[in-house]
């Protein structure tokens, strides 16, 4: 499981802004990548173009390539729907379905897409919770709605639903910047837990988060605003806060930035 | 609102800074005469609505408590001052109820896809006129619907009325509040939801239809609520298209069918010298007010109860 | 999609490997769904479009071969003899838009004075119960409203209409009117149409008045001004555009109220005398096509019932874009 991600010269735009501009990275199979940088330099845009959800937000289009494996993201013939199903999205506001239960959100995706056996659903459900860290939290309440639980625990339960669809790759926007520190150090557990089976990219503004769970780094920047953002570099996580090969880069680690 | 002005009583907000001693004399005269008028027009607003209540109640209540009054039609009345029997309303109300239910069957579907497009999916020209055309409509007279079904039915096609006629008329009315309503109930969903949706690799339709209608469901009840009881009280359209009948009639396709405003309307030109036909229009009215009134109640308060808290 | 054997997820989704192909077929991914879903959507939109395109086709397509075969200037006789094929909308015109006119008139600075009770004067409890109590003053049916009028308002009122009108008969608009009776004149409507549009210009209203930035208000405070001097300076301004568009959207209502107005008001006899005083009677298009459904008997005479129904439609379609207008105008100023 985990696939590997090929992203070849994407431009990204709304209408005719362009977003951000010329990026080229791999990201490793089963490996946690952190995307870092400044506010508005186009992190959750282009994170957004990795399971096409760039395209719910009208004028949101790509020019360049995205390969997953071997399969071509913007192949014509593609449907975005299906590349949402095996890249999977967790957001920075914890997102549970308020109309639903906490059992009916891990399972959700599953019902949408047709899944009704309940054996199936029953098994996901403990399985999903089990990867997310929450079962022993809500073993006992499943069927409470999902708006009732902590901060921390609806950003799990949010986890344990994009799991529950079995995707090959993770994508996290931010996902603990609405979490006080005991729930983000759960969450970072679980992420490293999870990169065991999917390919994880995770956006952050913490430092120190993306020195403590990802292997690998990408420093984003944008020249000044109404510009395009770009990828400065991509390394390892050591060596990007160690010995960065851009000045940029070190100044915005290191707080000199801007 | 983050500012309580409301919570600060006139006469203090009049002294607010205290440093400015001009103010009194005209200044707060002023101030304190607005304060009195204001508050005099909100209770002589009261007045109208509570005298309207107080009218139809104390004339219609006794009349609407039988048993009859539920249960009869008005099927052997005599001319008027000589029938001294009030009989029931049976036939008006089941016609109300069924030519407004036959009314929300086909408007509800129509505004709330209407709503799903302007909200889910509704971008350009197109949509702007959609939503300029949801305007006009429910601007457009009660009377003129009505004209406007006559027209089409009996001038161009040549058909016979039915009851049918007076709900395709009510349609034209009930569409642009559901619409209206269910608009901003939608608007109300966070965006977010969508997104987790989407990103679970649900498509647009599915996520409408299970994530999006399902968390805005009690706002749009409360809007077809809304929307039954005005076009259950509604009256101008049929009385073009409606053709009264005093025997109950639950078919909607053939025959006349009565409705509670028909029911006063033909009873209205005898009250003046027989209260028998008094009585009936009243207890008619105090039905209708109290039905339209109680469904109207009823959709708020879903709409209260159960909104979902974000 | 739905094998009930074995507890497997891979049974249960499209593709042998428990996850669905990239390169779905239409089915499995929803496309076929969301074409069809979004067909509905964008078809009841367009048939919203069509419901009010076909009332103006209808009605103009009935309405103009009534109107060629009228012998009388249609837009300015004062005759409404339909089988004399002599119809004219003046006197129609008049009463309609005077009554709508004079309701929004004696209607908006209620309004106004209510919308900023509810928004800045009323106890916080109370806010929420006063504002359904007014929405529910339209919720009661216009023949209900058309029933109180006439039989318990219009005897009451008419000492106090007489003695207007012995005060006021010098103008113009309150001369007295000795043919009609017993209260059941324009004056009397109007009232009863304000109370009617009260809450749906009340609505609007309050709504612009509740988004006044409060930031603005606040400086007001802090300069020292009174609590009305605030509400002068930071919140009746801002509401203004709202004040008026509501007014229009109210006078749309009026113009076409029926039935309140079809009881209330006493109709006029053929060759009545012009007078401007509200102290008459008369009939409103809509009173005037209600109380006329037995005389349509088909060709001109339906025809000229159309032909006045087309030019209320007209009237209130240009009232209700004039507000849509207002309301956007503002909408891009505050964006
Ligand atoms: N929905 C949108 N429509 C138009 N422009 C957008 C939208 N979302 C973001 N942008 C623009 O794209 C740029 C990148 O934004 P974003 O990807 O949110 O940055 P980051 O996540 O790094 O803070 C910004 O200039 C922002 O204004
Ligand atoms: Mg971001």
């Amino acid at each position: 499981m985990g696939k590997r991600i090929d992203v070849k010269d994407l431009n990204v735009f709304y209408g005719d802004f362009k977003a951000v501009e010329g990026v080229s990275m791999t990201v490793e199979p089963r490996s946690v990548t952190a995307f870092i940088g400044p506010s508005g330099c186009g992190k959750s845009t282009f994170l957004r173009t990795l399971n096409r959800m760039h395209e719910v937000i009208p004028g949101g289009h790509v020019q360049g390539k995205v390969m997953l494996d071997d399969e071509d993201l913007y192949a014509p013939g593609v449907d975005p729907v299906a590349v949402r199903r095996t890249v999977g999205m967790v957001f920075q506001r914890p997102n549970p379905f308020p109309t639903m239960s906490i059992r009916d959100n891990v399972i959700a995706g599953l019902r949408l897409n047709g899944v009704k056996n309940k054996k199936v659903l029953d098994q996901k459900v403990e399985e999903s919770l089990q990867g997310a860290n929450l079962w022993n939290e809500v073993k006992d309440r499943l069927n409470k709605p999902g708006a009732g639980l902590s901060g921390g625990q609806q950003q799990r339960l949010c986890i344990a639903r994009a799991i529950a669809v079995e995707p090959q790759v993770l994508l996290m926007d931010e996902p603990c910047s609405a979490l006080d520190p005991i729930s983000t150090l759960a969450i970072e557990d679980l992420i490293g837990k999870l990169k065991e089976q999917y390919t994880i990219v995770i956006v952050t503004h913490n430092m120190q988060q993306a020195a403590r769970v990802s292997d690998k780094t990408a420093f984003f920047n944008l020249e000044a605003t109404g510009k395009p953002g770009n990828l400065i570099e991509m390394d390892d996580t050591q060596q990007i806060f160690n010995n960065p090969s851009k000045k940029a880069t070190e100044d915005y680690i290191s707080g000199r930035f801007g | 609102m983050s500012l309580d002005v409301k919570d600060i009583p006139a006469s203090e907000a009049g002294d607010l800074g205290g440093i400015d001693h001009g103010k009194s004399g005209i200044r707060v005269l002023k101030n304190n005469i607005a304060t009195v008028l204001i508050w005099a027009a909100f209770l002589i607003a009261l007045i109208p609505l509570v005298w309207i209540l107080w009218t139809v109640l104390s004339k219609g209540l006794s009349t609407i408590l039988t048993v009859t009054w539920w249960q009869k039609d008005q099927s052997g009345v005599g001319a008027p001052g000589f029938d001294t029997n009030v009989r029931g309303a049976r036939h008006a109300i089941i016609g109300t109820l069924e030519i407004a239910a036959a009314t929300s069957v086909i408007a509800i579907p129509i505004a709330v896809m209407t709503a799903i497009y302007l909200v889910e999916y509704g971008r350009g020209k197109l949509a702007r006129g959609v939503s300029f055309m949801v305007d006009i409509l429910s601007g457009v007279p009660s009377i003129v619907a009505g004209l406007f079904i006559y027209a089409v039915w009996v001038t161009f096609f040549g058909w016979k009325l039915n009851a049918f006629c007076s709900s395709l008329a009510l349609v034209l009315l009930m569409v642009p509040v559901v619409c209206r309503s269910t608009e901003e109930m939608l608007k109300l969903v966070p965006n977010e939801l969508r997104e987790a949706s989407y990103a679970l690799g649900v498509p647009k339709w599915k996520t409408i239809v299970k994530v999006v209608l399902p968390t805005s469901f009690s706002g749009i009840v409360t809007g077809s609520l809304l929307g039954f009881a005005r076009v259950a009280g509604e009256t101008a359209p049929l009385l073009i298209l409606a053709q009264y009948t005093q025997f109950l009639n639950y078919n909607l396709f053939s025959g006349n069918m009565a409705a509670l405003p028909t029911l006063i309307n033909v009873n209205v030109p005898n009250m003046a010298g027989d209260q028998v036909s008094a009585d009936r229009v009243w207890g008619a009215a105090c039905t209708l007010i109290l039905l339209v009134l109680v469904i109207n109640l009823l959709g708020r308060l879903i709409g209260r109860l159960t909104r979902v808290k974000s | 999609m739905s094998s009930s054997t074995g507890a497997s997820l891979s049974d249960e989704l499209p593709d042998p490997d428990g996850r669905p192909p990239l390169r779905g077929d239409d089915a499995n991914t929803g496309r076929a769904g969301d074409k069809v879903f979004g067909g509905l959507a964008i078809g009841s939109g367009i048939v919203v479009i069509a419901m009010v395109v076909l009332i103006a086709i209808f009605l103009l397509f009935q309405a103009i071969p009534a109107i060629g075969d009228d012998k009388v200037n249609f837009l300015t006789s004062r005759e409404w003899n339909v089988s004399g094929r002599r119809f004219g909308i003046l006197q129609m015109l008049w009463t309609t838009v005077v009554t709508s006119v004079v309701a929004l008139i004696i209607a908006v600075p209620f309004a106004v004075a209510i919308a900023l009770f509810l928004t800045h004067y009323a106890p916080r409890w109370l806010a929420g119960p006063a504002a359904t109590v007014i929405d529910l003053l339209a919720a009661v049916p216009s023949i209900v409203y058309g029933l109180w009028g006439v039989i318990i308002v219009a005897p009451k009122s008419e000492g106090l209409q007489n003695w207007l009108s012995d005060v006021l008969g010098w103008f113009p608009l309150f001369a007295k009117v000795p043919s009609v009776g017993g209260g059941t004149t324009m004056f009397l409507v109007s009232i009863v149409l304000a109370i009617m549009v009260l809450p749906i210009v009340t609505a609007l209203t309050r709504e612009v008045f509740s988004q006044a930035p409060a930031a603005h208000q606040e400086a007001a405070l802090a300069l020292g001004a009174t609590k009305w001097e605030m509400i002068r300076t930071a919140v009746l301004p801002f509401g203004k555009p709202g004040i008026i568009s509501a007014s229009m959207l109210g006078l749309g209502r009026a113009l076409g109220e029926t039935v309140a107005v079809l009881y209330i008001l006493s109709a006029l006899p053929d060759s009545s005398k012009w007078t401007w005083s509200l102290f008459n009677g008369g009939d409103t298009f809509a009173a005037k096509i209600a109380n006329s459904a037995s005389e349509f008997t088909g060709g001109t005479s339906t025809g000229a019932y159309i032909a006045a129904g087309l030019v209320l439609f007209i009237l209130t379609f240009v009232v209700n874009a004039v507000a849509r207008v207002v309301i956007e105008r503002r909408k891009a100023f505050s964006e």
